[in-house]
């Protein structure tokens, strides 16, 4: 009971002080204290609340418990952090959005092909191109290569989307600028029309970071080696071994909120003209 | 609309002329490997015939799935276990419900985030940093604990949707209620506008072009999360476990045709927002 009373008063404690530091002028101390203060009081409640109702650690472990087991099994975690993310979410990522992006640039010659393509685009992006999946295992094994494959196929149409929407954005008086300056295809593109096409790349970029993760560990559900993270989840859920479930999703929080989190800054510098980055 | 239906019609001609040619080219290695045990010569048009109506062909042909796919929705019945007709509405009601409940939690959390400055400092990064992390990697876990506490069947299935539909609807809410401008705020003020009636007649009207749009996009998310949530229950029934079957026994036609049911019925969902959007729109005099 003294628990649940506990959980309770950290809640309060917790939103107190978050109301009071809202009420405060924006700082950058205030928009990092009071995400972090959240965070904190829901782990505080969590863990106080696991242990007031005695809740079995099949059912839900503890953070500490977690926290144990991340730190005492972290060869496993690393082996399947490399298995997964680096190897089958990183190599499809860069494949897919390279080839992607290239396709886009190869029929920028062709409004024909982009109107037709725009639509079908954008249709296949709201597919559940994950059920392809199994098929992909089938084609190229059980290793990371069909992981890399489903990666491929996830980011491939938001990128192709977002790029070729991108490549239109500047509108006629800039390109008759360019024209006035005696510019031809390729210094138009490059120096005008990609750097306009530049946030709507990013987006695409930024989209893809987390449907990569998903689909590498999805894949992973329909066959895979005896490591990576899929692999890990889905095994350790049947030995109710729920502890390292949790330190794996908790390496997948991380891995994520990094890569997405690289490919925000890499954004702010590349288009830092752009009105949603200024300050 | 007319102008890019040609394009379209092209696009989607070469994609289908790809995957005939890539069903000759992945099924081929098989269909060599029979006509040397026979002892046969394959000529050209024997080999496209043989690539074009194998059993189990690494890539079916477009007329193979269709022809699945018409034998498993008219002509078995809808409550046989064999009909995809069943398959589809078991994942459409999970799809469903989990869409139902991520709208109304997105547009509270949306609601309170506008217009609480503790709530949207503190619960906005962790909206957002909860959808860097994937998921549907958890979505075994749910099911499995879900199972232990004796919840099964359609609800934990919806949970996963639910996770995965909010998102676009707390962002696009969001974007939505805060669209009115100052001028339009200012103007509600001089009448003396209560905050609800601030709410009910300028944020939220303001809203819906956001809502629906987001509304989309979290159905065609939600539609996902029914899938994969299916996957760890064991292949029993719905889209997803049509999908782990097929893969488990090698009967790709059966992947195929599941894959393009689903494709349709996202198509639809989308298809049904879409229309009420219009509709909606216009009685609001919001259509562009």
């Amino acid at each position: 009971m003294i628990w649940v009373a506990f959980a309770v008063s950290i809640w309060g404690l917790g939103w107190w002080v978050n109301a009071r530091l809202a009420a405060w002028p924006t700082s950058r101390f205030t928009t990092a204290a009071v995400p972090i203060i959240f965070g904190l009081t829901l782990v505080l409640i969590w863990e106080s609340l696991v242990r007031g109702l005695n809740i079995s650690a099949v059912l839900l472990p503890p953070p500490t418990a977690i926290v144990a087991r991340f730190a005492a099994s972290a060869a496993i975690l690393w082996e399947d952090f490399v298995q997964t993310v680096i190897k089958g979410a990183l190599s499809g990522y860069v494949i897919g959005c390279g080839s992607a992006f290239a396709i886009a640039i190869g029929i920028d010659r062709f409004p024909f092909l982009q109107r037709g393509l725009l639509p079908v685009g954008n249709f296949v992006a709201a597919l559940p191109v994950i059920g392809m999946a199994p098929i992909l295992v089938m084609w190229f094994g059980f290793d990371w290569q069909s992981k890399a494959a489903v990666v491929v196929v996830m980011v491939f149409f938001p990128m192709l989307v977002n790029t070729v929407q991108g490549l239109r954005e500047t509108d006629s008086m800039q390109r008759d600028l360019m024209r006035t300056y005696a510019a031809g295809y390729w210094p138009t593109l490059l120096k005008l029309r990609l750097p306009a096409a530049m946030p709507f790349i990013f987006n695409g970029l930024k989209i893809g970071s987390t449907l990569a993760l998903i689909g590498a560990i999805v894949a992973e559900f329909f066959g895979s080696p005896i490591r990576g993270m899929g692999f890990r989840i889905s095994t350790s859920v049947g030995q109710l071994a729920l502890d390292l479930v949790w330190a794996e999703i908790v390496v997948a929080a991380i891995a994520g909120s990094a890569f997405y989190g690289s490919i925000a800054l890499i954004e702010r510098t590349v288009t830092f003209w752009h009105p949603s980055q200024r300050r | 609309m007319s102008r890019s239906i040609l394009p379209v019609m092209t696009v989607v001609a070469l994609l289908m002329a790809s995957w005939y040619g890539a069903a000759v080219g992945l099924n081929a290695p098989w269909a060599f490997d029979k006509a040397k045990r026979a002892g046969i010569e394959l000529t050209v048009v024997a080999l496209v015939a043989d690539t074009w109506s194998q059993d189990k062909p690494k890539l079916p042909a477009p007329h193979q799935v269709i022809a699945e796919l018409w034998e498993t929705t008219v002509q078995k019945s809808v409550t046989s276990k064999r009909s995809l007709v069943y398959h589809s509405w078991v994942t459409l009601s999970a799809t469903v419900l989990g869409f139902a409940l991520g709208a109304s939690l997105g547009i509270a959390l949306a609601v309170g985030i506008v217009y609480n400055r503790a709530m949207d400092m503190s619960v906005m990064p962790w909206v957002i940093a909860s959808q860097t992390i994937p998921i549907l990697a958890i979505a075994p876990m749910i099911i499995v604990v879900l199972n232990a506490v004796g919840i099964s069947g359609l609800l934990p299935k919806a949970i996963i949707s639910m996770y995965l539909s909010f998102f676009p609807i707390v962002v696009g809410m969001v974007k939505g209620l805060r669209s009115p401008d100052m001028m339009q705020l200012d103007q509600m003020r001089t009448w003396n506008a209560s905050p609800s009636q601030t709410f009910w007649r300028l944020r939220l009207p303001c809203s819906m072009p956001y809502l629906f749009t987001s509304l989309k996009i979290a159905m065609a998310a939600s539609l996902v999360g029914a899938i994969v949530g299916e996957l760890p229950t064991g292949a029993v029934a719905g889209l997803g476990a049509r999908l782990l079957a097929g893969s488990y026994y090698g009967q790709t036609i059966q992947i195929w045709s599941a894959l393009i049911m689903a494709a349709t019925l996202a198509a639809v969902l989308v298809g049904i927002i879409g229309a009420v959007q219009s509709v909606t729109l216009r009685r609001m005099g919001m259509a562009r």
